[in-house]
């Protein structure tokens, strides 16, 4: 099976910073990855590349094989691609970010509607019966008309999930959802990850901290130093017998931060 | 005697009620001043902000230079420039006209660095979400960033409207005879000074309340649900 995501060697870099170097990465469909790593490693920046939120300055990204940032000229040649044909890419993707971005401006519902409604040409109705049964999905039924800055960040966060997932990605980015959390919010937010996670044909992308939750939901997990990947495999093989010494130096350091249930319990 | 209206001097009740249809008049400049001149200067300082965010230098740059100059220049002399430069090559305006554009002008250099401010503070985030939802650049605008720009920006333009009303004065310098002028004029043929000024100065405070109240009403009105102002 083609991968959905595929790095060829691929630079990135803003100004004198080179932050991902000749840069090779796979991911097959449905599979779920999780990157972890310590910050300013270019974790978030494979993200915000694949969400067209920052472009590139060498190699080639494919998503299920078709160039990303780049067109393909009527000779063949691949030259950087316009507006147009990254709207057309950028359809099949969504992302999650660690400070929601949900626009304060609307109600729950006109969050989750508008995309579908403006960009995917549903009908109110049709948006709307998407939208609450992803809110029934994400627990937040009751808060359709609340507007976001009346929500606690779990539930924030769990509307943008509802918002992503209503335009139908294949491929779901999520740049350290719950980060910015309060502890006590974590938990639910990471529930309705694992529960989107149950479905076959949705690959993830997940750039995360929480190492217990790694382990339920991750077919790999990845290290990620100095703009490449150190060390990858299951999570069971990463976490208890990882290879390099800089991989054990950081999962040290995570465990003593911020302690997961597996590492107290 | 002053715009047809004669003024009855045998005492102060008389003298303020004889001049008041004159000072109205006047008013009446004022207000026109004001309305047009501050929508000269809305529309004007949105063209400016939008330039000047264009990526192209050639068309930023200029927009900045020209938006600096009229800053921090004083009023007067564009007044003066316009009034009496402009005829000199060919356009001649009427003195109102003259005086509406300036302060149209004058002021689309304070709304465009508003509206800049006002775009700029909606957090980077927000379009970053925009794009990831692929909503389109137009679409982007109308109902991400702008509705969220706009509580921002009305204190702010509410402020220079106040600001204009109480520079439309500056007028009588090139002959447009409004409010305070109509009253100096009053005073230097009774050479009574206290009463007309007075009355004007009042005149002055009903319009900035009202218009501060009208602003107050919109600020209410706007859809603001859940948008933080700081």
């Amino acid at each position: 099976m083609k991968p959905i995501v595929r790095f060829d060697k691929v630079t990135k870099s803003f100004g004198d910073t080179i932050v991902l170097r000749d840069f090779d990465f796979e991911m097959a469909p449905g599979e779920r990855v999780v990157l972890m790593g310590p910050s300013g490693s270019g974790k978030s920046t494979v993200l915000r590349i694949l969400m067209t939120l920052e472009d590139i300055q060498k190699g080639v990204v494919y998503l299920s094989e078709v160039p990303l940032w780049h067109e393909r000229s009527r000779a063949g040649e691949l030259r950087p691609a316009g507006e147009k044909y990254l709207r057309k890419m950028r359809s099949d993707v969504g992302m999650l970010f660690q400070h929601f971005n949900l626009f304060p401006n609307m109600t729950v519902l006109r969050n989750i509607i508008e995309a579908p409604m403006k960009v995917a040409g549903l009908s109110r109705a049709e948006a709307e019966a998407r939208a609450d049964e992803l809110l029934a999905r994400v627990g937040l039924s009751d808060k359709r008309e609340a507007y976001p800055n009346s929500l606690s960040g779990g539930q924030k966060q769990r509307v943008a999930i509802a918002r992503a997932m209503a335009m139908r990605p294949k491929l779901l980015l999520f740049d350290e959802p719950t980060s910015a959390l309060d502890p006590e919010m974590v938990g639910d937010v990471l529930e309705v990850i694992k529960d989107l996670a149950a479905e076959h044909d949705l690959s993830m992308l997940i750039v995360t901290h929480e190492m217990g939750f790694a382990r339920d939901v991750a077919d790999r997990v990845c290290f990620f130093c100095d703009g490449r990947i150190l060390e990858q495999g299951e999570p069971s093989q990463i976490f208890t017998a990882p290879a390099e010494e800089r991989t054990r130096q950081f999962l040290r350091m995570v465990l003593h931060e911020a302690p997961t249930e597996e590492a107290t319990g | 005697m002053l715009f047809g209206f004669h003024w009855d001097l045998s005492s102060p009740e008389a003298f303020a009620l004889s001049i008041l249809p004159i000072l109205l008049i006047g008013m009446k400049i004022t207000i026109l001043a004001t309305i047009f001149g501050f929508l000269i200067a809305m529309a004007l300082g949105l063209v400016f902000a939008l330039l000047r965010g264009v990526p192209l230098r050639a068309v930023s740059w200029p927009i900045a230079f020209i938006v600096e100059f009229v800053r921090d220049t004083p009023l007067l002399i564009q007044l003066y420039f316009l009034y009496y430069i402009l005829p000199d090559y060919g356009i001649t305006l009427p003195a109102l006209e003259t005086g509406i554009i300036t302060l149209g002008i004058q002021y689309s250099a304070y709304t465009s660095e508003v509206y800049r401010a006002g775009l700029e503070a909606v957090p980077r985030g927000q379009r970053e979400a925009a794009r990831a939802l692929n909503l389109g650049a137009w679409r982007t605008y109308r109902d991400v960033i702008v509705p969220q720009a706009i509580p921002r920006i009305v204190p702010a333009l509410a402020n220079y409207l106040i600001s204009i009303i109480k520079d439309t004065p500056i007028l009588s310098a090139i002959t447009v005879l409004e409010m305070l002028g109509a009253a100096k004029i009053v005073g230097d043929r009774t050479f009574r000074y206290m009463l007309p000024l007075t009355l004007v100065g009042v005149l002055f405070l009903i319009l900035t309340a009202v218009a501060a109240t009208a602003v107050r009403y919109l600020e209410k009105k706007l859809p603001r649900a859940g948008i933080a102002l700081k």
